[in-house]
């Protein structure tokens, strides 16, 4: 089973920018994209752990902060040559509120 | 409803040409291909080593059939598929076989032809030039029956053919017409060097002669090659490289306009605006080209245009030589043979084989050649594209790049003689290895490929001169270093220069107007562009621009330095290095309060509270601001510290306060932001305890007042800094340390440090605007102080207490 969460304002996130929630599943980053999108994912890069929601968001991509892994913000997939992926989680914004939708532990 | 791009010529500029199209604008185009030979795409730069064994037909592919089907375009490979003729009135090209394609846009890429001397017996059986597969198959085939091989054309093509023969077992004389061999690329002393290892390698020279004939024997086929002296030697296979043509056959058939190549236009466009032209069957401002950099230049801005963006313009970059014999190392770049304006600069080591020329004009390197040494080619190359005046350093020129001063490779720069094991990228734990087999598996050319494959340079890039070489040691021949102007990131097709150029002519005073205007592939750019953009138009508009946090890396939103652990350290400033038992305590109680797990002293003479948890930045800042300390930047592209001795305050030996001026000049320049990292010392007296001269600003004082030094580095490239000026009293230090400093904030490209930058610009530009010129030096410094007024705020303090972005430290909720 799953939920959907109301996590906060769109506002609460800058553009191109990103917050954390934090859960029992860990941290995880949620992005908004210049054009309000948003994106959640695992705030660990599947290279060396860094923190994702420190990363530049360009796009639909991040920049980890670490090393400089682009992460595609919708699949989770690391970019050009590098290899791995990050969990993705379901998020979407309506009426100005961010949702999240996690599955029940 | 797609378009249709037909490309007559199935060669390596053409396939280019699609590959760069079709990253831009895959969805534009069907694309259909017609080419004479019945392969797909291979490089052909490459088969001299197939010639010699090192390499296989299929090791040289770069696109096989498959390649093709993938990308949905229409192959016609072969003799019969040949494009015969253009009906340019309905668009439509027709192969031999009367096979028909219809066009939107056509480009020709029909590459040149090899040039037949028309000598008596040019047309016999076993003479053939070295252009192509079947050429290199006609050789490998006549050195398992034959014996004696003639080579005629002493150049790069014609050695490459000699050496590749011999290796087959023949026999082999190269018949040149002149005394010097690669003439087009060597001076004389530097011909005779390589003649004379070619000659202890086994090969046999005919130098200065005039062939009459080639003879047959009762076959038709070749059996000896006659001179004019009356000399005559055995041939049973005459291979002639004197020099190509471009194909312009059927661009002349059709109307078009040719001279020597087909004429083109900066954005290589013929005189039929529907007919594209590229690679060695074109002439561009009168140029002709052979070898692949410019070509490789000539496809991206062709793509760009028959993907409709229409920017980019083609412009001819020098290009350099190397010879592709291995254990051969030789590099030719430039004018190197002068004339009554220029200087030469020779080194000559007959015994050990070596020979380095390099020719200046007014000081700055128009050309040069290398022999038996060639590790700095690229670095003498880089600088003569730069324009680089060398004048301050000409005295040790020749000695190379490592006399600069280079740490961190273990005193290792020649990357040809490395073991694969060896580790060229330290950041990211590549090995030469790596980066030689992504370059020959994936088929990598340029520098940007191979980072993006390997990450080898991405990150600190101090190992980018040795990445280069590995490429280079690779591809052998027409690899080019890099281009002159770099882009920025694989967003733009512009420079640093050029897009800072850009931005206060055209009133842009965002990235997005930036990203809009100069039409970036990416409107929100990358993690390259944003930040340098955002330094950029910070530097332009001093109060103006607001400072862009999403542009900022991490360690300078956080005003922290990001741990692998994703926890931070905090630095509080401390002027001049100075601090009291008062403040001491505070950072202990904060040591104590928020449980930092390390308190260390840095080298900057500060103290530095590492492992703090994000959420206990805010907090912490607050405590430190309370008892009057303030945000050190120890994380940013920023002035960092000024560091310095006791000096005369309390010292034996100091001559001037060197304290007392530290504190001054960092009370001047915090909160200031540069394109990377800036540290400032001030030492006492000669003894130089604050290690001045390894700053990008050193002071160092003397009885009678003080010596700036400046573009010094300790870090990845250790540089000793330049001697700028003496002055006389503290307030002088503080005007040219502040127009110093202002002129790289106006003028460093982002990333790049006093020491690149004054390597690239050179010193004497930077004395002849803030030296011999006062008032350049005041207007400099009053803009530095100008841009001080708006920098100078404790970023702490903005957070802390004035609620500036809270947000960021937080978590936006707990589930």
């Amino acid at each position: 089973m799953s939920k959907t969460i109301e996590i906060g304002k769109l506002t609460d996130i800058p553009k191109l920018g990103s917050r954390v929630v934090k859960t029992q599943q860990g941290n995880i980053a949620i992005f908004r994209t210049m054009e309000d999108e948003v994106f959640a994912l695992h705030d660990s890069c599947p290279h060396k752990q860094g923190a994702l929601s420190q990363g530049i968001v360009h796009g639909k991509s991040v920049t980890c902060p670490l090393h400089n892994w682009v992460i595609g913000l919708d699949d989770g997939e690391a970019k050009g040559h590098d290899t791995g992926c990050t969990k993705t989680f379901e998020a979407h914004q309506e009426g100005g509120m961010v949702y999240l939708v996690l599955d029940e532990v | 409803m797609r378009e249709k791009l037909v490309v007559i010529g199935n060669g390596m500029a053409g396939m280019r040409t699609v590959e760069e199209l079709l990253k831009i604008a895959p969805e534009k185009y069907d694309i259909t291909v017609f080419g004479a030979e019945p392969y797909g795409n291979y490089n052909r730069i490459m088969l001299s080593p197939v010639l010699t064994g090192e390499k296989t037909v299929e090791e040289i592919m770069i696109n096989d059939l498959d390649w093709y089907k993938e990308n949905n375009i229409t192959l016609y490979a072969g003799e019969d598929k040949k494009a015969v003729d253009i009906d340019r009135r309905n668009q439509k090209v027709i192969a031999a076989d009367g096979t028909e394609a219809e066009y939107d846009r056509l480009l020709l890429a029909t590459g040149s032809n090899p040039f037949i001397i028309p000598l008596p017996g040019h047309d016999l059986d076993g003479v053939i030039a070295f252009r192509d597969i079947a050429d290199v198959e006609t050789m490998l085939q006549a050195s398992k029956e034959k014996k004696h091989a003639i080579v005629i054309g002493g150049g790069l093509l014609g050695l490459e053919a000699a050496n590749g023969l011999m290796k087959q077992g023949m026999e082999v004389t190269v018949v040149h017409n002149l005394d010097v061999l690669m003439n087009r690329q060597l001076d004389e002393p530097s011909a005779k060097l390589l003649e004379q290892s070619l000659v202890e390698r086994g090969l046999s020279f005919k130098m200065n002669a005039n062939t009459s004939e080639l003879k047959a024997d009762e076959n038709g086929h070749v059996k000896s090659i006659a001179f004019s002296d009356g000399e005559e030697l055995p041939a049973d296979l005459v291979v002639m490289a004197v020099g190509i043509r471009p194909n312009i056959e059927l661009a002349q058939k059709v109307g078009l306009h040719c001279e020597r190549g087909i004429v083109v236009n900066d954005t290589l466009q013929t005189f039929d605006p529907k007919i594209y032209a590229i690679g060695e069957c074109i002439q561009h401002r009168e140029e002709l080209f052979g070898l692949v950099a410019p070509i490789w230049d000539q496809a991206k801005v062709a793509a760009n245009h028959l993907a409709a963006y229409g920017i980019g313009i083609y412009r001819t970059q020098a290009t350099s030589t190397k010879l592709k014999v291995t254990g051969i190392d030789l590099f030719s770049a430039g004018d190197f043979t002068g004339d009554d304006e220029t200087d030469d600069i020779v080194f000559q080591d007959p015994k050990r084989g070596i020979y380095k020329k390099v020719v200046l004009k007014e000081d700055k390197i128009i050309g040069s050649v290398m022999y038996g040494d060639t590790i700095d080619g690229s670095w003498y190359f880089q600088l003569m594209k730069d324009g680089t005046n060398v004048a301050d350093f000409r005295d040790s020129l020749l000695f190379g790049q490592a006399h600069m001063g280079d740490s961190g490779h273990a005193g290792v720069n020649a990357a040809a003689d490395l073991p694969d094991s060896a580790e060229i990228c330290g950041c990211n734990g590549v090995c030469k290895g790596d980066i030689v087999k992504a370059i020959t598996e994936e088929n990598l050319y340029t520098l940007d490929e191979v980072r993006a494959s390997t990450k080898a340079s991405a990150s600190c890039g101090s190992c980018t001169g040795l990445v280069e070489q590995v490429i280079a040691s690779t591809l052998g021949g027409d690899y080019t270093p890099s281009e002159s102007e770099k882009t920025i990131c694989a967003c733009t097709n512009y420079g640093h220069d050029q897009v800072r150029d850009a931005i206060k002519p055209n009133n842009l005073k965002s990235f997005h107007a930036v990203s809009d205007f100069l039409e970036f592939s990416n409107p929100d750019g990358c993690h390259v562009c944003r930040p340098a953009i955002n330094y950029y138009l910070l530097a332009a508009w001093p109060g103006e621009y607001e400072d862009d946090m999403a542009s900022r890396f991490t360690n300078e939103r956080m005003h922290a330095n990001i741990q692998k652990d994703n926890t931070y350290t905090v630095v509080p400033r401390m002027f001049g290095g100075v601090t009291t038992a008062k403040d001491l305590r505070v950072i202990a109680d904060a040591a104590d309060k928020y449980d930092v797990p390390m308190v260390k002293v840095t080298g900057g003479q500060r103290i530095d509270l590492v492992g703090v948890k994000k959420e206990d930045l805010i907090p912490m800042w607050k405590d430190l601001n309370d008892a009057g300390m303030v945000s050190g930047h120890a994380y940013g592209k920023a002035l960092r510290t000024v560091k310095t001795c006791i000096g005369s305050q309390y010292c034996r030996f100091g001559t001037q306060d060197s304290t007392g001026a530290g504190i001054r000049i960092e009370e001047m320049t915090w909160g200031s932001w540069t394109p990377a990292k800036f540290k400032i010392a001030v030492s006492g007296c000669p003894r130089n305890c604050a290690e001045a001269t390894i700053k990008d600003v050193g002071i160092v004082a003397v009885d009678s007042g003080w010596e700036i030094y400046v573009a010094g580095n300790g870090g990845i490239k250790v540089r000793v800094s330049d001697f700028l000026v003496k002055v006389a009293t503290e307030d002088e230090v503080l005007e040219y340390t502040g127009a110093f400093m202002q002129m790289y904030r106006e003028q460093g490209h982002h990333n790049e440090r006093t020491a690149p930058w004054i390597e690239r610009v050179g010193l004497q530009y930077i004395k002849d605007e803030i030296v011999e010129n006062a008032e350049k030096r005041k207007a400099y410094y009053e803009g530095f102080l100008l841009s001080q007024k708006f920098s100078q705020k404790d970023p702490w303090k903005e957070r802390a207490s004035e609620g500036v972005a809270q947000n960021d430290f937080i978590p936006l909720a707990e589930v």
